[in-house]
């Protein structure tokens, strides 16, 4: 029994990441309706430029403050330059344009700040949250950002204008045009906001596994599958998600004998087909429905 | 009625260029063709014959990926595994069994055919999206699973197996690569006839009909399940073929030769060659070969982001894919013609 709380702890903490990388993609969700796979890498740049930052002496919750600034701006350039031209492109040429960013994103982030791992701060210190050790300063105060952050997010897309505009602009988009919303720019929105979570998640993540430009390649992967496992029309359920896999990734390795160490990734995937096999949409997704 | 799709493949209908009936313009450029790829193993060093060959035997594989994804619909971002257990199957029977390499791509076939009809089942409950991470699951699980120690026995684990290049039969004068080119050709020929003819028939018919519009098709009478899994089964057929070829071509297989980087590969040259066309993924196959070598040519430090802009620069120029580019022009060319014509 002991083993076993030691091991949701555990998970809480590494599934506190995943959470904060499912918020992000079920973000930018929201506003193009797929998922981006070059999320990862956005957020892993933006981080640099927040490491860039603090190296040049910026305080720390100044370059924290600039870094989603930053990031919010780059993500609707992103969306104006790279993604406005193919509008009218079929979906599966957008999926390429997010692999063809994804491979921009990497290299370019290992040509400018090269591979070598670096360490990133924490605001929150490094010692233990309780005396079991198992959850860090740091690892609490992740959860607490990524909730706050899932507040943040409720009250925007539930209580202001503009979040319903954006709602509106990625379900029914000639509806949304009709009823006189910019939906281009609704969009670049989306774009830019997903970039600024993405950026914060980076930020949060990147003193537990340190700073590197292929640090997001797995964390994407959970964050996907968190987001997938809550539903995708659902920030909460995605926050959640994200803590599921992170507990129950670290219960197959410590339960599942054959799993082991290098195992982990693939039951964890496993179990999250399996639950898309019984509920299609999630936990808390809405199901799809489809006019005929 | 608003109807979304998801993939969009239409392009006027080739009647004729320049004057020329379709059948005798067709036929020049198949003729042509396979002059070039004949000439190809006699001037061409080995190193190069090696590279087309690998590129042949990518473009089987986006084909086995466009039938499921472009004419029934089913995304996969997972088809390196059914490579991977194609590769590994033909790898196994020789080295294991001593079983000749003639014998690999039939056994490769009926594995992967198996594998991907089961895989295709629970897959049915899924869509879009959540087909696509199911996949990329599969994709991630494939390398460690052969790492695995459970299957360590065959798979040789993380050292993975290497084989012995087949000898030309009957005494031809052919190296071992001009052999495996000219055995690639044959195969490939034979495997693009067959996807053709499968996408022409009745069969082909109700494969499009389930991508366009699944309930309509149901209403129809088409066993939307039914077809479903078996495109999946016979998309991990094309792809499982292709890995027994590439194991043959390149002498060996490791786990991490089959990450996710190469569904990602896959899934690069159906869109770059076109979705839902099946001469275009000879262009896919030759993309996702030369591409990343040529990225590497400009700058090797930034040999990732010289890929990431080209492969935009190509979504930009060519939306929807090779295939889609060369319809625009014929149609354009007749246009002309006709126009010139009255």
């Amino acid at each position: 029994m002991e083993l076993f709380l030691h091991q949701v702890l555990a998970g809480l903490a590494t599934g506190g990441i995943y959470a904060c990388m499912a918020l992000a993609v079920v973000m930018i969700y929201q506003a193009i309706d797929h998922l981006n796979f070059a999320q990862g890498e956005m957020a892993m740049f933006s981080t640099f430029i927040a490491w860039q930052l603090i190296q040049w002496g910026l305080p720390y919750w100044l370059a924290f403050g600039a870094t989603i600034a930053i990031s919010f701006v780059a993500g609707v350039a992103i969306e104006r330059v790279v993604l406005k031209p193919l509008h009218n492109a079929p979906v599966l040429s957008h999926v390429v344009a997010f692999i063809a960013l994804l491979a921009i994103l990497n290299s370019a982030a290992g040509f400018i700040w090269d591979y070598t791992i670096k360490s990133f701060p924490t605001p929150f210190g490094n010692g233990p949250l309780f005396e079991q050790g198992l959850m860090s300063k740091h690892d609490g105060g992740m959860i607490a950002v990524t909730l706050l952050m899932l507040a943040f997010l409720y009250l925007f897309f539930r209580h202001t204008r503009i979040g319903l505009a954006m709602r509106a602009a990625a379900a029914n988009p000639e509806s949304a045009r009709l009823a006189g919303i910019r939906v281009g720019w609704m969009t670049a929105l989306g774009w830019g906001m997903a970039a600024a979570i993405g950026s914060v998640a980076g930020m949060l993540i990147a003193p537990v596994v340190f700073l590197e430009p292929n640090m997001m390649l797995s964390i994407l992967l959970y964050g996907f599958a968190g987001a997938v496992v809550g539903g995708l029309t659902s920030p909460g359920g995605a926050v959640l998600g994200g803590f599921l896999v992170g507990i129950v990734e670290n219960l197959a390795g410590t339960y599942i004998p054959v799993v082991g160490r290098e195992m982990k990734l693939t039951i964890a995937l496993f179990i999250i087909v399996a639950v898309l096999c019984v509920k299609p949409s999630g936990l808390f997704g809405r199901p799809i429905v489809t006019r005929v | 009625m608003m109807l979304r799709r998801t993939i969009e493949t239409r392009g006027p209908p080739a009647a004729e260029v320049a004057g020329m009936a379709t059948p005798a313009w067709r036929v020049i450029v198949f003729v042509l063709g396979i002059v070039v790829l004949a000439t190809i193993p006699f001037v061409l060093k080995n190193f190069y014959i090696f590279q087309i060959t690998l590129a042949v035997i990518y473009a089987i594989a986006i084909l086995g990926l466009n039938l499921l994804t472009g004419f029934n619909g089913q995304f996969s971002l997972g088809h390196s595994a059914f490579y991977a257990i194609g590769a590994y199957t033909a790898a196994i029977m020789m080295d294991g069994f001593d079983i000749s390499y003639i014998w690999t791509l039939p056994a490769a076939a009926m594995v992967c055919f198996v594998f991907g009809f089961l895989f295709g089942l629970p897959a049915l409950r899924l869509e879009n999206i959540y087909l696509a991470l199911a996949t990329f699951a599969l994709a991630i699980a494939i390398p460690q699973v052969l790492k695995s120690s459970l299957v360590e026995h065959w798979t040789g684990g993380v050292q993975g197996i290497s084989i012995i290049k087949p000898d030309a039969p009957f005494g031809l004068p052919l190296n071992s690569d001009q052999w495996l080119y000219v055995y690639t050709i044959l195969v490939a020929v034979v495997m693009y006839v067959g996807a053709h003819n499968l996408v022409k028939s009745r069969t082909g018919r109700a494969l499009i009909a389930i991508r366009d519009h699944p309930i309509a098709a149901s209403a129809m009478g088409i066993n939307v399940s039914l077809y479903k899994s078996l495109t999946f089964g016979v998309s991990a057929l094309y792809t499982g073929v292709a890995g027994a070829l590439g194991a043959l071509a390149i002498s060996f297989v490791a786990p991490d030769s089959f990450t996710f980087q190469l569904a990602v590969a896959l899934f690069v040259g159906l869109v770059v060659g076109g979705v839902a066309s099946i001469s275009g993924t000879l262009f896919g196959g030759l993309f996702v070969l030369f591409v990343p070598n040529i990225a590497e040519h400009f700058s090797k430090g930034l040999a990732g982001a010289v890929y990431g802009v080209i492969l935009l620069l190509v979504i930009y120029l060519m939306p929807t894919g090779a295939a889609g580019l060369v319809r625009l022009i014929v149609s354009r060319l007749v246009q002309q013609g006709r126009a010139s014509g009255r």
